[in-house]
């Protein structure tokens, strides 16, 4: 789960980050009403929206009266925002935040930190080339990242937050600084289940202070359970529209943009799924994996959200039975398919328990279901019968 | 032989009276693997399934000699219940519950290794020695006993590698669900060392997934120790960058951790593998042939 920028600098700055002050505005007015508050010459208009490349994409802008800052926000707000980062359709806009302008600034530093799956740390990275995607700078110019290890069982020393400081090339009073922020990024990571933390740029300013001009984060979504106060910030219009529905019914779905949707079950299985799709020349529409227990109920959710997509033109059920009876599963598949009264072709594959008995009973059901033996036959007879619709 | 497990390994289920303990519990002695009791607390001194339930992991393993853990907790309760496995004495202790945060795993993998336990998953079917011993969620008939070791990120696509497998001939000596998380008690390239030194296991699959870069060590590891002959196969090609595929451990971040790195991987080590997960028991029996070791 990913929290917008205003969350994640709230957040933040409950552990003693310094963050550049900011006021959320939901409207033209709204908006006009922060930059009086914020009582500078000039104010940024950020739209909040769960993507980067913000900036190039005209959703950062700086604005020198309280009408700008409304003509801004009026523009911004109601609109799809796309970047490097989003589909076509871009993510909705629906706040903005109205920050102080900071600019200039001496330099523009980068402070961020993820789980490690290498090293099996939590690890902070810090560089002097903030402002630019640290992504670029990971490929062009390495060296210029410090990486920061952290203990699990001691969690980040003070030396440790020192030594990223003095990498950076701070001095005085701000070795200190920047140590005390990075010791509360620290804990408010492994204190909030953080997946992913980035402030990017870190500023330095001309007075001498750190202030954190961006924040994003993204939780670890397997510990929301013990995180209702996150949980209770998710922004479910940022997200894809079946993707959120899957999530309510415990199936995973992730939309594609292929006409072949899949249903099935196991993850691993059902990623195998739509490569052999491809492999067979078709293109998947979805990736769907419902899990263990194919009973009717999930199945027939699943066909309603593949078929919510109007670009699916035949589906693709692959299913190993392991311990469920492929009988069964056929049962479901038949009720679901009367149910939700599918039309279009849908190939079955059922393996396993009975797997058999369970394709008689498909082939028996005079529905338009075609059952098929492995997982070549399987994809061969969905992309023939979808390219016979063309 | 075989790896891990065998049919005397004696095992005790975490999470025993719960509904997914009891019915995996059952299955397992169905087929005779030796589940000798299992740990509710609160519920100690009572019986489940004709076996003994004990309030805590010391108490069971002092009274039952088991070598082997199950756990089938919540996800909110799987890093207390494998911290107090390790402490209770057993050897091995097999994860599969899903949804464990990602954090827990950092201590909990830093726990199993200082005390030197082997800890397969979270997140995983668990490990099978077929004809012997079974200890997770996977169909026991689909297996044969054989000479082939199946290490997998993923429980269906074991299952696929397995069914492939047996239906070719070829049997599994043991099959090692790894898990789908980031952080996994056991990682591939720990797999291939415990195949390479079993005698009864004479070719390894490995399967695996998109996110990180396991695969591609365990493909440099391969290259360098690993003197059986080895199948790969790697799952989402087609999985678009940033979205997690189901699996925890299933994302393509920041660019890493694509299929075709993965399999480029295979490619560098010469590690023989398909792009097609309905070919990897044949690419296996098309490899064994070609080495004239069937």
């Amino acid at each position: 789960m990913n929290l917008h920028e205003y969350q994640a600098k709230e957040l933040l700055a409950k552990y003693g980050l310094p963050v550049q002050r900011g006021i959320l505005a939901h409207s033209g007015e709204e908006a006009a009403a922060a930059y009086d508050t914020l009582g500078g010459k000039f104010a940024v208009v950020k739209a909040q929206v769960h993507a980067g490349g913000r900036g190039k994409a005209g959703g950062v802008k700086v604005v020198k009266s309280r009408e700008e800052a409304a003509a801004e926000a009026t523009r911004l707000i109601g609109t799809n925002l796309v970047t490097y980062q989003t589909d076509a359709a871009g993510q909705p806009v629906h706040s903005v935040l109205v920050c102080e302008d900071m600019y200039p600034v001496q330099r523009e530093l980068y402070l961020g930190a993820v789980v490690d799956r290498g090293s099996q740390r939590v690890v902070f990275m810090v560089s002097t080339e903030g402002g630019v995607e640290i992504e670029k700078v990971a490929e062009e110019t390495p060296e210029k990242i410090i990486k920061i290890e952290v203990n699990p069982l001691v969690g980040m020393q003070p030396f440790q937050a020192r030594d990223a400081a003095f990498a950076l090339g701070l001095s005085g009073a701000q070795i200190g600084a920047f140590a005390k922020l990075m010791l509360g990024a620290y804990n408010a990571f492994v204190e909030n289940d953080f997946a992913l933390f980035e402030v990017n740029p870190l500023a330095l300013r001309e007075n001498g202070e750190l202030a954190c001009v961006d924040g994003k984060i993204n939780l670890d979504s397997n510990a929301l359970f013990r995180h209702p106060d996150l949980l209770a910030q998710r922004d479910k219009s940022q997200e894809n529209e079946r993707e959120v529905k899957a999530s309510e019914f415990e199936l995973n779905y992730v939309a594609l943009e292929g006409n072949i949707g899949c249903m099935v079950n196991g993850a691993g299985l059902a990623m195998a799924t739509m490569d052999i799709i491809k492999l067979k020349g078709g293109q998947p529409a979805n990736f769907l994996d419902v899990g263990g227990g194919a009973t009717k109920e999930r199945v027939i959710e699943a066909f309603k959200l593949i078929l919510a997509d109007d670009s699916v033109k035949g589906v693709l059920i692959n299913i190993f039975g392991g311990i469920v009876r492929c009988d069964m599963i056929a049962e479901a598949i038949i009720a679901a398919v009367k149910e939700v009264n599918v039309t279009v072709p849908v190939v079955v594959r059922l393996e396993g328990n009975n797997a058999e008995l369970g394709a008689k009973i498909l082939d028996e059901s005079g529905l338009k279901l075609t059952s098929a033996q492995g997982l070549n036959d399987a994809a061969e007879k969905i992309v023939a019968a979808v390219a016979a619709l063309a | 032989m075989s790896v891990l497990v065998n049919k005397d390994t004696k095992v005790l289920v975490q999470g025993f009276t719960g509904k997914n303990g009891t019915f995996h519990a059952e299955q397992a002695l169905k087929v005779g693997t030796k589940v000798v009791g299992g740990v509710t607390p609160g519920k100690g001194g009572s019986e489940h399934l004709g076996l003994p339930v004990f309030n805590t992991m010391k108490d069971a393993v002092r009274q039952t000699q088991a070598d082997a853990s199950v756990i089938y907790v919540p996800a909110a309760f799987a890093k207390d219940s494998i911290l107090e496995a390790i402490d209770s004495g057993v050897q091995l202790i097999v994860c599969i519950t899903e949804g464990v945060p990602t954090l827990d795993m950092l201590y909990v993998k830093k726990a199993v290794d200082e005390a030197g336990i082997r800890l397969i998953g979270p997140n995983c079917p668990g490990v099978i020695t077929p004809g012997e011993c079974k200890i997770g969620i996977m169909p026991w008939h689909i297996h044969n006993p054989g000479r082939i070791g199946i290490v997998s990120r993923s429980g269906t696509l074991t299952y696929e590698a397995v069914a492939q497998t047996t239906a070719l001939g070829l049997g599994q000596s043991t099959c090692i669900g790894i898990g789908g998380d980031p952080i996994p008690g056991t990682s591939h390239i720990d797999a291939l060392k415990l195949f390479q030194d079993d005698p009864d296991t004479d070719a390894i699959i490995m399967i695996g997934e998109i996110g990180g870069s396991a695969e591609e060590e365990a493909a440099e590891f391969a290259r360098q120790y690993v003197t059986k002959p080895v199948v790969g196969y790697i799952a989402g090609v087609t999985a678009p960058k940033g979205k997690r595929m189901g699996h925890a451990g299933a994302i393509i971040s920041g660019g890493k951790g694509t299929a075709e790195e993965k399999f480029k991987a295979f490619e560098q080590a010469g590690i023989a593998y398909t792009r097609s997960p309905a070919e990897i028991g044949k690419t296996m029996f098309d490899l064994l042939k070609s080495k004239g070791m069937i």
